[in-house]
C-alpha cells in the first residue's frame, strides 16, 4: 500500500514536470523567444553565475574556517612539520589562484552576456600575455617544486645511523610488528619459513641475529629519536600509513621499503594538548588488498626515551616464548641460543 | 543498444537520401558511415554510463549511510546484501573497480573519444568519412563485444574484479586473496583486450583521416582545435594502449601459467607459500600507468577540444591563441608520457625517480594553465549566449582549475606522502578527469547534437540539467578535500575502526545524498535526448551559426557528407566577430576575395594567392561559398 502510494506520488509528479515543460515549450513558440538568438533564459543563466559564485564562495570560507580544526590532523613528526609547511604554502598560492580564476570565469558572463547591440572584440591573439602567463606559472611552480624537492631528498635520505628498527609486515588483514631486540639488528627472514602458528612474519633463526628480536602487538617508539621502519608484505600490496606522523610507505612482496622519520610528541604529550583522554596513534592500510583493507589497524604508543628503553627490558624474543623455534638449528646456534634464553628467564 | 538503434531508425527515416540503398542492418548495426559509428558510441556511452553512476550510488549509500538497512536492494544485489542487511565488503570493492573501470574506458575514452571522433573529424575537416569504414565499424564491434563482457562479469557468482581500477597483482592474481581475482579478474582482461583493440583501430584510423582527407585548403593551421583535440588523443592513444596490453598479457601469464612477473615471495593464509620467486609488484605499475597517465589525456584532450569550440562560437570571439592552445596541446601530449610514476611516489620505488617525475609533473601544469588562462581571454569582452553546451563548457573550465590546482599538491612529492590514496586524490581526479571531461562530453552533446539528429534539443531542459549538475558535482567532490586532508584512505568500506576518521559521518551523508540528486538529474538530460531525437524542434542548417564545415552539409548528411563537390577552405575557424564583417561569423568556406571589407593585412596578400586556386578550381565552388555568407 505504501509502495503504491508512493508510486502514484512520483507518477503525479513526473506528469506535473511534464505538463510544465510542454507550457513552457508553447509559450516560448507563442512569444517567439525560440527564434532569438540569446533567450531571458540568456540573462538568467548569467546572474545564476554570480549567485554561484557569492554562494559556493561563502559556503567554502565559513566550512574551511569552521571546520579546520577537524579536517587538520594533529601533528606528531619531525618531517611532517616540513610538509605540512609545504602543503599550507601551496595552498595559500593555489587558493589565490583559485579564487581569481573563479571571480574571472564567473563575473565575465555576466559581464558579456549576449547584447544585440553590441560586437564582440575580434582578438585572436597576443603573443607577450602567452608568454607572461607562460613564464609566471613556470617561476612559481619551479619554487614550490624544489621546496618540496629538497623535502622529499631530506625525507628519503638514509636513516641515521642510530635510527632504531622496527619491521612492520602487511599481511590479509592485519599487520605483524618485530623488533630487533638488544642488537638492533633484524634476523634473516624468509617467506618460506613463515608458520602461521609460530612465526608469522618468517624469521629465520638460523640466523643469530634473530635471536633477541621480539613481536608486539603495539608499536612503541621513543619520542625525539629516528626511527626506521622496515616494511614488507606478505601476501599482496598494502600500504603503511601513519595519519598523525605524515608518514605513508607501500609494503611490497618480494621488495622491502623502508621509511624513517622521528616522533615528536609522546601519546600522553598528545592526548593532553587535545583534551582527550583516548587519543592515540594509529596506522591504517591504503592500499587496496581485499575485504578486510578498512580494518588494518594497529596503534603506535610514543614514550620517553627512558620509558621506552624500560619497555625494552620486558619485552621477550619470540625463541623465549617458544623454545621449539631454535629446536632444529646448529647445535653451535643452539648454545647461542640456550644462553639468550636462560638470560631472560 | 537494439532498441537504441531502432530509435535511431525512425528519426532518420522519413528523410535520408537512398544513395547506398542500405538495409537496416548494414545502416544501423555494422554501418561504415562514421556518423552513425559516432552515434552507436555515443548511445553505449550513455548507457555504461548509467551503469557506472549506479555502482557508484551503491557504494555512496554504504559510505553515506552505513547503517542503513539495504534489504530494498536484495532483488537486485541478491547475495550481495547479507542477512543483517549489509553490503557485502568485496562487493563493495567489486563496485568501486567497475566504477573506475567504467567511467574510464567505456565512457570517458570510448563515450566521448569514440562518439566525437568519429562524428566530427570528417565533418571538420571535410571528408567523406573515414580512411577505413571497416576498421572503424570494427572499432565500434570490438568495443561493444568488450561491455558485454564486461557486464557478464557483474553477475559472476565471486562478483567481478574487485582488485580497484588499476588491478595491481598481486591482489590481482591471486583469487585467494580476492574473489574477484577469479572468474571477475578472467573476464576484465579479457574485456580490456578487446577494448585495446577497438581503441587502436580507431586511433589509427583518426591519425590516417586527419593526416589524409583533409579538403583543399584545410591546412593544419586551419584545424578546429576539436581536430587537433581528437588527432593528439589517438596519438596518445596508440602510444599507451599497447603498453596496458603488454601489462594485461604479463598478468594473465601469471594468473594462468605459473610465471613469477609481477609475482615473488608470496604466503597465502591457509594455503602456505607460493614458488612464485623474483617477480616485481612494481613493474605492472610502472607498465600500468604508462598507460594510465596518459589515459588521463585521453579523456581530457577531447574535452578540452569541444570546450574551445564551443566557448569561441558561444562567445562570438575567436579561441584566444589559436597557436598557444596548439602548442599547450602538444606540450600535454608529449610530456603525458613522461610523468606517469607520480602516481607511484610511495609504491618503494628508487626516491630519486620520484624526484624527478616531480619535475616533469609540475611542468605539464604549464600548458594546462595557459589553456585556463587562454578559455578565460576568449570570454573577455565576448558576447555571450548561454546554450546548454556553452554553460557546460565553463563548467568544465571551473572543474578543470579545481581539479588542476589540487594536482600541483599530489604532484609534490613530499606533499603527497600524505595525501596519497586519500580522499584528496579522489576529490582530485573526479573533478579534473571526471567531471571535467563528462562536461566536455556534454557540451558536445548539446552542441552538436542538431547536427547529429537534424532536431534540437529542449534549451530550458538543458540548463535545468547545467545546474543540478554542476552544483551537485562541486557538492559531491568539494567536501572530499577536507575528507582528505583530514587522511581519510580511500577505497574503505567503512572509516569507524580507526579513530582519525571516526568523523564526518555528517559530511559523508551529505556527499552520498548530493551524489543520489546528481545522479537523478541525469535522467533530465535523458529524457531531453530521447525526446529531441524524435519530437524536438526542428533544427536549421547552421543553429550557433558557428563557422565549420560540418554546418555546410544539409540537416540529414547521407553517407559522404556533402551531396556534391566537398567545399574548399579559405580561413581559421575562429572568424568571429572580425571588424569590417556583416555577420559575426564568417564560415571557413568563404574566401577571403569574398571579404575585402573584413580582411587583416597578412589576410589581404592572401588574397591573390587565392584567386589563383579558385581559378583551377569549379566555378561551382566559388558559388557555393559566397551563398554561405
Amino acid at each position: 500500500m505504501y509502495g503504491f502510494l508512493i508510486a502514484v506520488g512520483v507518477l503525479l509528479l513526473l506528469s506535473l514536470i511534464w505538463m510544465v515543460y510542454r507550457i513552457q515549450t508553447l509559450v516560448s513558440v507563442v512569444k517567439g523567444s525560440d527564434k532569438k538568438i540569446a533567450s531571458s533564459s540568456n540573462k538568467v543563466n548569467a546572474i545564476l553565475f554570480i549567485v554561484f559564485l557569492l554562494g559556493a564562495g561563502i559556503l567554502m570560507f565559513w566550512y574551511s574556517i569552521k571546520e579546520f580544526d577537524n579536517y587538520n590532523l594533529p601533528l606528531a613528526s619531525e618531517h611532517g612539520a616540513v610538509t605540512d609547511n609545504l602543503f599550507w604554502i601551496t595552498m595559500a598560492v593555489t587558493g589565490v589562484v583559485f579564487i581569481i580564476t573563479h571571480i574571472l570565469l564567473f563575473i565575465f558572463p555576466y559581464k558579456y552576456q549576449y547584447k544585440e547591440s553590441r560586437k564582440a572584440t575580434f582578438y585572436p591573439d597576443n603573443n607577450k600575455l602567452e608568454v607572461i602567463w607562460t613564464i609566471v606559472p613556470a617561476i612559481v611552480l619551479a619554487i614550490l617544486v624544489i621546496g618540496g624537492w629538497k623535502a622529499w631528498s631530506d625525507i628519503t635520505a638514509p636513516a641515521p645511523e642510530n635510527a632504531h628498527v622496527v619491521e612492520i609486515m602487511g599481511y590479509q588483514f592485519a599487520w605483524e610488528i618485530r623488533y630487533p631486540g638488544v642488537d638492533n639488528v633484524l634476523g634473516d627472514h624468509d617467506y618460506r619459513l613463515i608458520n602461521e602458528v609460530n612465526n608469522p612474519s618468517g624469521v629465520d633463526f638460523s640466523d643469530k641475529n634473530s635471536f633477541d628480536d621480539f613481536t608486539s602487538p603495539v608499536m612503541v617508539l621513543p619520542k625525539g629519536e629516528p626511527v626506521l621502519l622496515k616494511i614488507r608484505a606478505r601476501d599482496v600490496l598494502h600500504s603503511v600509513f601513519a595519519p598523525h606522523m605524515r608518514l605513508k610507505m607501500d609494503a611490497v612482496p618480494g621488495m622491502p621499503t623502508r621509511f624513517w622519520f622521528t616522533p615528536t610528541k609522546t601519546t600522553a604529550e598528545m592526548r593532553q594538548e587535545l583534551g582527550d583522554d583516548e587519543f592515540v596513534y594509529e596506522i591504517a592500510c591504503t592500499e587496496i588488498c581485499g575485504r578486510g583493507h578498512f580494518s588494518m589497524r594497529r596503534e603506535i604508543r610514543v614514550v620517553e626515551p627512558a620509558e621506552y628503553q624500560e619497555w625494552l627490558k620486558e619485552q621477550k624474543p619470540y625463541i623465549v616464548n617458544d623454545p621449539t623455534l631454535v629446536e632444529n638449528v646448529s647445535s653451535e646456534l643452539k648454545e647461542l641460543a640456550d644462553i639468550t634464553i636462560s638470560e631472560y628467564k | 543498444m537494439a532498441a537504441a538503434n531502432v530509435a535511431l531508425h525512425d528519426t532518420h527515416d522519413h528523410d535520408h537520401d537512398h544513395e547506398h540503398h542500405d538495409n537496416f542492418i548494414t545502416k544501423y548495426i555494422f554501418s561504415t558511415d562514421h556518423k552513425m559509428i559516432g552515434k552507436q558510441f555515443l548511445v553505449t556511452g550513455i548507457f555504461w554510463a548509467l551503469i557506472g553512476g549506479f555502482l557508484s550510488i551503491l557504494f555512496r549509500l554504504q559510505l553515506g549511510f552505513p547503517d542503513m538497512e539495504l534489504y530494498f536492494l536484495k532483488p537486485l544485489l541478491g547475495g550481495w546484501i547479507d542477512d543483517a542487511g549489509k553490503l557485502d565488503p568485496n562487493f563493495y570493492l567489486a563496485l568501486v573497480t567497475m566504477h573506475g573501470t567504467i567511467m574510464v574506458f567505456f565512457v570517458l575514452t570510448a563515450g566521448l573519444s569514440g562518439t566525437f571522433s568519429n562524428y566530427l573529424i570528417p565533418l571538420q575537416i571535410g571528408a567523406r568519412d573515414m580512411a577505413s569504414g571497416f576498421m572503424n565499424m570494427l572499432s565500434y564491434w570490438f568495443f561493444f563485444v568488450s561491455g558485454v563482457i564486461m557486464f557478464c562479469s557483474l553477475f559472476l557468482e565471486n562478483g567481478p574484479a574487485g582488485g580497484g581500477w588499476v588491478v595491481y597483482p598481486p591482489l590481482s592474481a591471486l583469487e585467494q586473496a580476492i574473489p574477484g581475482s577469479g572468474m571477475g579478474m578472467t573476464l576484465w582482461l579479457i574485456a580490456m583486450t578487446f577494448f585495446i583493440a577497438s581503441s587502436l583501430l580507431g586511433g589509427i584510423n583518426y591519425i590516417t583521416t586527419v593526416i589524409n582527407l583533409r579538403t583543399k585548403g584545410m591546412s593544419f593551421s586551419r584545424l578546429p582545435l576539436t581536430i587537433w583535440a581528437f588527432f593528439l588523443t589517438a596519438v596518445i592513444g596508440l602510444l599507451s594502449f599497447p603498453v596496458l596490453f603488454a601489462a594485461a598479457l604479463l598478468l594473465v601469464f601469471d594468473r594462468s601459467f605459473g610465471t613469477s612477473f609481477y609475482l615473488a615471495d608470496i604466503y597465502i593464509s591457509g594455503e602456505g607459500a607460493l614458488p612464485n620467486t623474483g617477480g616485481s609488484p612494481v613493474l605492472y605499475q610502472h607498465l600500468f600507468w604508462f598507460l594510465g597517465h596518459p589515459e588521463v589525456y585521453i579523456v581530457l584532450l577531447p574535452a578540452l577540444g569541444i570546450t574551445s569550440e564551443v566557448i569561441a562560437t558561444n562567445s562570438r570571439k575567436p579561441i584566444f591563441g589559436y597557436k598557444a592552445m596548439i602548442i599547450s596541446m602538444l606540450g600535454i601530449t608529449i610530456l603525458s608520457f613522461v610523468v606517469w610514476a607520480h602516481h607511484m611516489f610511495v609504491s618503494g620505488m628508487n626516491p630519486f625517480l620520484g624526484s624527478i617525475f616531480m619535475f616533469l609533473t609540475l611542468i605539464i601544469a604549464i600548458p594546462s594553465a595557459v589553456k585556463v588562462f587562454n578559455y578565460l581571454t576568449t570570454l573577455w569582452r565576448g558576447n555571450l549566449i548561454f546554450t546548454p553546451g556553452m554553460l557546460f563548457s565553463i563548467g568544465l573550465v571551473s572543474f578543470f582549475i579545481s581539479g588542476g590546482l589540487t594536482g600541483i599538491f599530489l604532484g609534490n612529492s613530499a606533499i603527497d606522502i600524505q595525501l596519497h590514496d586519500t580522499y584528496f586524490v579522489v576529490a582530485h581526479f573526479h573533478l579534473v578527469m571526471g567531471s571535467a571531461s563528462f562536461f566536455g562530453l556534454m557540451a558536445g552533446v548539446y552542441h552538436w547534437f542538431p547536427k547529429m539528429f537534424g532536431r534540437m534539443m529542449d534549451a530550458k531542459l538543458g540548463y535545468v540539467h547545467f545546474w543540478l549538475t554542476f552544483v551537485g558535482v562541486y557538492l559531491v567532490f568539494f567536501p572530499m578535500h577536507y575528507i582528505g586532508i583530514a587522511g581519510f584512505p580511500r577505497r574503505y568500506y567503512s572509516w569507524t575502526n580507526f579513530e582519525f576518521s571516526n568523523m564526518y559521518t555528517d559530511l559523508n551523508m551529505f556527499v552520498s545524498a548530493a551524489a543520489i540528486i546528481t545522479f537523478a538529474a541525469q535522467f533530465i538530460f535523458l529524457f531531453n535526448f530521447f525526446y529531441s531525437m524524435y519530437r524536438g524542434k526542428k533544427a536549421s542548417l547552421n543553429p550557433w551559426r558557428s563557422t565549420t564545415l560540418e554546418w555546410t552539409t544539409p540537416l540529414f548528411p547521407g553517407h559522404g557528407n556533402w551531396p556534391g563537390e566537398i567545399p574548399s577552405v579559405y580561413r581559421w575557424p575562429y572568424d568571429y566577430s572580425k571588424p569590417g564583417a556583416k555577420e559575426d561569423f564568417i564560415p571557413q568556406t568563404v574566401p577571403l576575395s569574398a571579404t575585402p571589407e573584413s580582411n587583416l593585412p597578412h589576410e589581404q596578400e592572401l588574397v591573390k594567392l587565392e584567386k589563383e586556386i579558385i581559378a583551377e578550381e569549379e566555378q561551382v565552388l566559388v558559388a557555393n561559398g559566397s551563398k554561405e555568407v
